[in-house]
């Protein structure tokens, strides 16, 4: 049996708040465990409100963070065993991340064409200029821009929904195997929102790329993910697959957060048609 | 379907009520000039409607489609660039029947906040952070409502039981309380002068979803016990169709269209309304949904005829060379596009 994409363990982590001697302590997440399977794409969809660890555990997966105890593997590699350059530049480059706020993760200051030829030459397969610049076109395209469009700009220059798309193209360009999205179109308009979350189905089902979805959007989550984890508190309430678990949540928590949904439920029956 | 059904919804519009607001033809454009070069940005133009006597009115529309400067201009906080090149904003308390947008500093003053309040998106920009919400209280309300010492706490503390909160947040500093309470207190603060119209932008955008369902009831239960108008603006649909008794759409700088919103949400008409209802996922539906192709359009340089054209599937000729003005549809229900049956748009 070949190693799962990525597995974590009992993965816990604290933060100390307060002063050198009266520290406390704050669970961020606590005792999580999961893992991917290789080789079986899919988007799997973390829930939780502000403050339920869903972002700290985005950061450890990404190795932006450490965990206080337990296990983070990928392709049964322990990310605490990442050391030097070139496994570090191995990781980053099978384990991609798309942000919030794409006018927060791009330099204000840089032409976006040149992050994404700096990402095709160092994690793509382009040896040369022209050949990262015809990764980088084909990477655009698959997400509806070209690079004409980008090209020379600056972040500030493009809407939010076209920067979230060139960040999704740039992520792309490394060819990972594991993309996580920290809340990808909570800063996208409406109209754009179902362009980007069915970007994510192509990535998973004609790239084979897994995803972690990370949102507080129950809508969004059940109509792309295969699977869901609900967190509270840095916990685990409820998991498994993504329609069993959100036609019928079974923690009073998860209930909760179905009942919050807003959606729109006027009956056709109203009508007198 | 006719107005009968939606009616059965919300009794209260069966009486045709008058108007609190009224804006006509309203264009606001932000103007500079840098070294020479003018540039101008047409965020809100012409734009007309009205807002009845206790009735919860949503303005819906994506970022730079315009609200922001349309509630800006509404609330009488415009400041250069910005200015109203044209059209009215009438309110039926100002006196005179004047403009809000020719009103002087103090005829705003004297009705800002006891007549009109708003309450915006992050609370902890309207709170001071050094006072305790106590002083915030007497900073905004007490020069409206009369009254200080123990009486004018006596009813501040009655107010803020509607809102279900204690009378312990008044010594509280506004970073001691979470998100959900300092929106409360925000909203109490909007409302405990009992004005005639409240704009409420973006409200719960900032808070978590458990809790935004429970802001938002209680703004509606203080909006229909003190029989306020309330001005609604978000870009999310789930929360006016919860909320909202008529609902309007914007693009680009003008309304596409405005409808009750129940029939909004069955019976929408213009392509772009169609597009963001069929687009709204929801749990339990696995039809799959697309996006909308295309950007907004740049309202420094917006594209001729229908702002909506060039992402609009049925865009026809006419549709690239004149704007479509807001035409009855049905009983309170108005619609700006050529391509609507009887209208010969696409040729």
């Amino acid at each position: 049996m070949s190693a799962p994409l990525l597995e974590l363990a009992h993965v816990s982590k604290t933060f100390g708040l307060g002063g050198l001697f009266s520290r406390r302590r704050i669970p961020a997440v606590d005792d999580v465990d999961f893992a991917l399977r290789a080789g079986v794409p899919e988007i799997f969809t973390i829930v939780g409100q502000s403050g339920s660890g869903k972002t700290t555990l985005a950061r450890m997966i990404l190795g932006m963070e450490t965990p206080t105890s337990g296990s983070i593997h990928l392709l049964g590699q322990n990310l605490a065993h990442i050391h030097g350059a070139g496994s570090r530049k191995l990781f980053m480059g099978a384990v991609q991340p798309i942000f919030q706020n794409p006018f927060e993760a791009f330099n204000p200051l840089r032409e976006l064409d040149h992050y994404l030829f700096l990402t095709a030459r160092r994690f793509g397969d382009a040896n040369d200029q022209q050949r990262a610049r015809t990764s980088t076109d084909a990477a655009m395209r698959q997400v509806g821009l070209s690079l004409v469009e980008v090209a020379g700009r600056y972040p500030h220059e493009l809407s939010g929904g076209q920067l979230q798309r060139t960040a999704i193209a740039r992520a792309m360009l490394a060819k990972p195997k594991l993309i996580v999205a920290d809340e990808p179109v909570s800063m996208v308009d409406a109209s754009l929102r179902m362009s980007i979350v069915n970007l994510f189905k192509t990535l998973r089902d004609e790239l084979g790329i897994s995803i972690i979805y990370i949102t507080h959007d129950l809508a969004t989550a059940y109509y792309i993910s295969d699977r869901i984890m609900i967190m509270k508190d840095g916990r685990v309430v409820e998991s498994g697959d993504a329609r069993v678990v959100l036609a019928a949540p079974q923690h009073a928590y998860s209930r909760q957060l179905k009942d919050a949904v807003l959606v729109p439920h006027f009956k056709v029956q109203t009508s007198e048609s | 379907m006719t107005g009968a059904a939606a009616l059965a919804i919300d009794a209260r519009q069966a009486v045709p009520a008058k108007a609190v607001l009224r804006v006509d033809g309203l264009k606001a454009y932000y103007r500079s000039r840098h070294f020479g070069v003018a540039r101008e940005v047409r965020a809100v133009d012409g734009v007309t409607f009205e807002v009845r006597a206790n009735e919860i009115y949503g303005l819906a529309g994506e970022s730079s489609s315009g609200k922001s400067t349309l509630i800006k201009t509404i609330a009488a906080a415009m400041r250069p660039p910005l200015e109203v090149v044209d059209g009215t904003v009438g309110f039926s308390f100002l006196a005179g029947g004047t403009s809000i947008t020719r009103a002087t500093s103090a005829e705003v003053l004297a009705i800002r906040w006891r007549n009109l309040s708003y309450i915006m998106q992050g609370s902890m920009s309207v709170l001071n952070p050094v006072r305790r919400v106590r002083r915030s209280f007497e900073d905004f309300a007490s020069r409206h409502m009369g009254g200080k010492g123990a009486a004018f706490e006596a009813r501040v503390i009655d107010h803020l039981a509607r809102v279900k909160l204690d009378a312990n947040v008044l010594d509280s500093y506004p970073h001691e309380l979470s998100g959900g309470m300092r929106q409360r207190v925000a909203i109490a603060l909007a409302t405990i002068c009992r004005p005639d119209f409240v704009i409420a932008d973006e409200p719960t955008t900032a808070l978590d979803v458990v809790v935004q369902k429970d802001v938002l009831g209680m703004i509606r239960d203080i909006q229909r016990e003190i029989g306020s108008s309330l001005l609604l603006v978000t870009h999310d649909l789930g929360v006016h169709a919860y909320m909202t008794d008529r609902l309007a759409i914007m693009y680009g700088g003008m309304l596409v269209e405005e409808a009750r919103t129940a029939d909004l949400f069955l019976t929408p008409q213009h392509p772009y309304t169609r597009h963001l209802i069929a687009s709204l996922p929801r749990i339990g539906d696995d039809t799959p949904r697309a996006g909308l192709s295309g950007s907004p359009p740049n309202l420094a340089a917006p594209p001729p005829g229908c702002r909506f054209h060039p992402r609009c599937p049925l865009a026809g000729d006419r549709c690239r060379r004149e704007t479509p003005a807001m035409l009855v549809h049905a009983p309170d229900h108005r619609v700006a596009c050529f391509a609507l049956s009887g209208r010969g748009g696409t040729a």
